[in-house]
């Protein structure tokens, strides 16, 4: 039994974390482990570092599904290095805590969440980051400007349109965030099957990642994209005139990355106060600075919307029902749908 | 021990039908808890099998045959029914016909004997569970064989709902038990209201009353105040005789006591040797009458007593008849006949009242009848005296006290002690004329 865990812990890929940065001074430590940009989520950890300088916060950011790997083999070896684990693709997070490598922690603030982004006590949505439509306002003129999935069929739909092989969207073989929002999407509307459909039929570009989709459509090499998380958008708005940010009106996905505190967590309390934090008015405060929390009710800084925003928002709720985005046939077939409309290509 | 034993007869009974009902909702409730924790228990686990056979049929009827394989597009709507259990994590798991898991999780336990849904607890990690397996069997051209589907859930919503289901029976058996003992507590004090009614009726009596209490009461209380009745007119009965017993010896006594006094003072006057002698001789004669009557008024004072008193035995009224017969042979009081049958006669009585009677009728008979006088005893249970002659001559209220016949004085007495033993044995004093002469008879009921 030992030495098959030593082969476990031995066959776990040489992933690496792309970035590490320790936070505070204090005797006491605990690792983070996040998905989120370092550059994103650092001031949130500082701010809470000021608050309790006996701490010292070891951030590591790792790709989605490295971190997700890693977390399995940790867990089934039961021993591990982080003390909290945040990542957007939340189904992943569903996944571990469904597999029972999670630990519980109960709280006023915990228990203050809505029951669709807590399960078991054992996970929680802190952010609240819509998925929404990114397009060049130089280059798309207002009337173009797709409200909704409709239009952006609509814009899709003539022959001759400009938009052909200008939209693009997140790769969902190589994006877990991707993927996880166009399983949403699929579970949320029939509107997803056209538009996928429409996708292919237009030459639409899958490809990778949150600033480089951002930054082509700056470029103007997209005109627009489509299903971009909104913390990375609204950030690039805000010092790129040329950024403009859209929530789709029909519906609007809402994700809230998952926190969780493995149950191999060396320091599960200071975990604990971390997550409490990220729930209190503080916490959630310095979200909304990092833009982790775009709140789609304000006028200042949310994207343009229509009237009606509660009927639109749609949070992807932290329940089971997640797990069939893991579901290994599920993915399959999903995948081969996906790829009979973004057949492969040579990246630009 | 000793101390409760002699504290346990005087706890009250409030206390006593409290205890009671303490015990009773005890053992009551603790025997609807169990009862309802096991039906919790069923309720929980039937209501989320069939969620579980629920999901698995979904499940496997979302299998299709595609390119020789089996394919499984699974429905979210799996997921959405077992999150109906919101807490519980699960776990699915298919199996295609070469024993390899087509998807889902690989470590999910295999039920003993798969085949219809069979349902089955296995862990789930360290967290207990509930599985269920199902088999869908496929025969097509490209692919062939047995599919198992297995679904599992851990069990923490059936929990929940067991302790739920429990939680509603013992609140619902507290107000009850709650009830029921404020309803017992009204009805026991309202049961009881009587006893104090009996207490206060008794205080605020008359010392001298011993007329029977006339209370309305419950059957049960009744049992008391019935016997207490009873008692108190046996103690009137007594008090009453005692009264009548010293009323009559203050009548009866006077006349004798100072004709005694006088004579005794007539003989002291008189100087005459005989005509002293006579006197004498007459004051014994009162003397010997005066004994008589002392004799009869205790004898009437004891029968009155003992009817009340004695226990009934069998007597064989032949027995009385002869003794009453030698009694006055002894004492030589006259010559009379026993007439016996040869059958025991039975009655349920007192020998010496029964006897007193005998001997009372046979004295009357011998003093004031005319020979022969025949003492006798009936085969219907009569005790009987007879002579030869007419009888008094008023017989309607003989047998009443200190009526005579007064022919040569007496005191009457006798036949009143005569009477009363015979009623008090349940039967009759009889006087009167037969054939040939006159009878007095005591006829008792016999006993067959």
């Amino acid at each position: 039994m030992r030495w098959i865990l030593a082969l476990i812990l031995l066959t776990i890929p040489a992933q690496a974390q792309e970035l590490v940065k320790d936070f505070g001074t204090g005797p006491a430590t605990m690792t983070l482990r996040s998905t989120t940009d370092l550059a994103v989520m650092g001031p949130v950890v500082a701010d809470y570092i000021a608050l309790h300088p006996d701490l010292r916060v070891r951030y590591e950011q790792w790709g989605s599904n490295d971190l997700h790997d890693l977390s399995v083999a940790e867990c089934a070896a039961g021993k591990g290095g982080a003390d909290l684990v945040i990542s957007s693709a939340v189904h992943q997070m569903v996944h571990l805590v469904n597999e029972g490598c999670a630990r519980p922690h109960r709280s006023a603030l915990t228990a203050s969440l809505p029951s669709a982004l807590r399960w078991r006590d054992e996970l929680w949505g802190v952010t609240e980051e819509p998925a929404v439509m990114v397009y060049n306002r130089d280059l798309v003129p207002a009337d173009d400007v797709p409200a909704s999935r409709f239009d952006l069929l609509d814009l899709l739909r003539p022959a001759d349109s400009p938009y052909v092989g200008r939209i693009a969207t997140y790769d969902i073989e190589a994006s877990g965030l991707g993927y996880l929002l166009a399983f949403a999407d699929s579970l949320e509307a029939t509107t997803f099957g056209g538009l996928m459909e429409s996708f292919g039929r237009s030459g639409a570009i899958a490809t990778c990642c949150s600033a480089e989709i951002i930054d082509a459509v700056v470029r103007g090499e997209y005109l627009i994209a489509y299903n971009v998380l909104g913390s990375y958008a609204l950030a690039r708005a805000a010092e790129e005139p040329r950024v403009g940010v859209v929530a789709p009106a029909d519906y609007t996905l809402v994700l809230s990355r998952a926190a969780m505190i493995p149950r191999s967590a060396a320091a599960p309390q200071a975990a604990a106060d971390l997550v409490d934090f990220l729930l209190s008015q503080a916490g959630r405060a310095a979200l909304k600075r990092a833009l982790l929390i775009v709140p789609l009710e304000e006028e200042a800084g949310a994207p343009d919307l229509p009237d009606s925003v509660a009927s639109i928002r749609r949070p992807i709720e932290l329940t089971p029902a997640l797990l069939l985005a893991l579901d290994a046939q599920k993915r399959a077939l999903f995948g081969a749908r996906w790829r009979a409309s973004f057949p492969p290509k040579v990246q630009q | 021990m000793a101390e409760t034993m002699w504290r346990l007869p005087t706890m009250s009974i409030k206390t006593r039908v409290a205890l009671a009902m303490a015990a009773v909702l005890l053992a009551g409730g603790a025997f609807v808890l169990a009862a309802a924790l096991g039906y919790g228990r069923q309720a929980a686990r039937e209501t989320y099998d069939r969620l579980l056979l629920g999901a698995a049929n979904s499940i496997a009827a979302s299998i299709t045959v595609r390119d020789g394989a089996a394919v499984v597009d699974m429905p979210v709507s799996v997921f959405e029914l077992l999150a109906l259990a919101p807490d519980d994590r699960i776990r699915y798991r298919v199996i295609g016909p070469d024993g390899a898991t087509v998807t889902g999780s690989a470590a999910a336990p295999l039920p003993e004997k798969p085949g219809a849904p069979v349902l089955y607890d296995g862990a789930f990690g360290d967290e207990p569970a509930r599985y269920v397996s199902l088999t869908r069997r496929f025969a097509e051209r490209s692919f062939s064989g047995p599919v198992q589907v297995i679904v599992g859930q851990t069990v923490r919503a059936r929990r929940e709902l067991a302790r739920d289901i429990a939680r509603n029976a013992v609140t619902v058996l507290g107000m009850a038990g709650a009830a029921i003992a404020v309803l017992a507590w009204l009805a026991l004090r309202s049961a009881l209201v009587p006893l104090p009614r009996i207490g206060a009726a008794l205080r605020a009596r008359d010392p001298t009353d011993l007329t029977p209490l006339d209370l309305k009461v419950p059957g049960e209380v009744a049992q008391l105040l019935s016997p207490l009745n009873d008692f108190m007119a046996r103690l009137d009965r007594q008090v009453t005789s005692n009264r009548n017993l010293i009323g009559d010896a203050a009548h009866q006594l006077r006349t004798p006591v100072a004709a005694l006094r006088a004579q005794a003072q007539l003989a002291a006057d008189e100087d005459d040797p005989a005509r002293r002698a006579a006197i004498m001789a007459k004051i014994h004669a009162r003397a010997v009458s005066l004994s008589r009557l002392l004799d009869q008024m205790l004898a009437q004072a004891m029968i009155i007593h003992r009817t009340d008193t004695e226990p009934r035995a069998l007597v064989d009224l032949r027995d009385i008849a002869l003794d009453v017969f030698e009694d006055a042979e002894a004492t030589g009081g006259g010559a009379a006949d026993l007439i016996l049958p040869d059958d025991p006669v039975m009655v349920r009585g007192d020998s010496l009242a029964l006897g007193e009677a005998g001997r009372n009728l046979l004295h009357n008979a011998l003093r004031h009848g005319r020979p022969p006088v025949r003492i006798g005893v009936r085969d219907d249970g009569v005790l009987y005296v007879r002579d030869a002659g007419e009888g008094p001559a008023r017989t309607d209220n003989l047998g009443a006290r200190f009526v005579s016949a007064g022919v040569t004085g007496g005191s009457g007495l006798g036949l009143a002690i005569s009477r009363a033993v015979a009623e008090s044995h349940g039967g009759v004093l009889q006087l009167g004329p037969v054939d040939g002469g006159f009878e007095a008879a005591l006829i008792l009921p016999g006993v067959v």
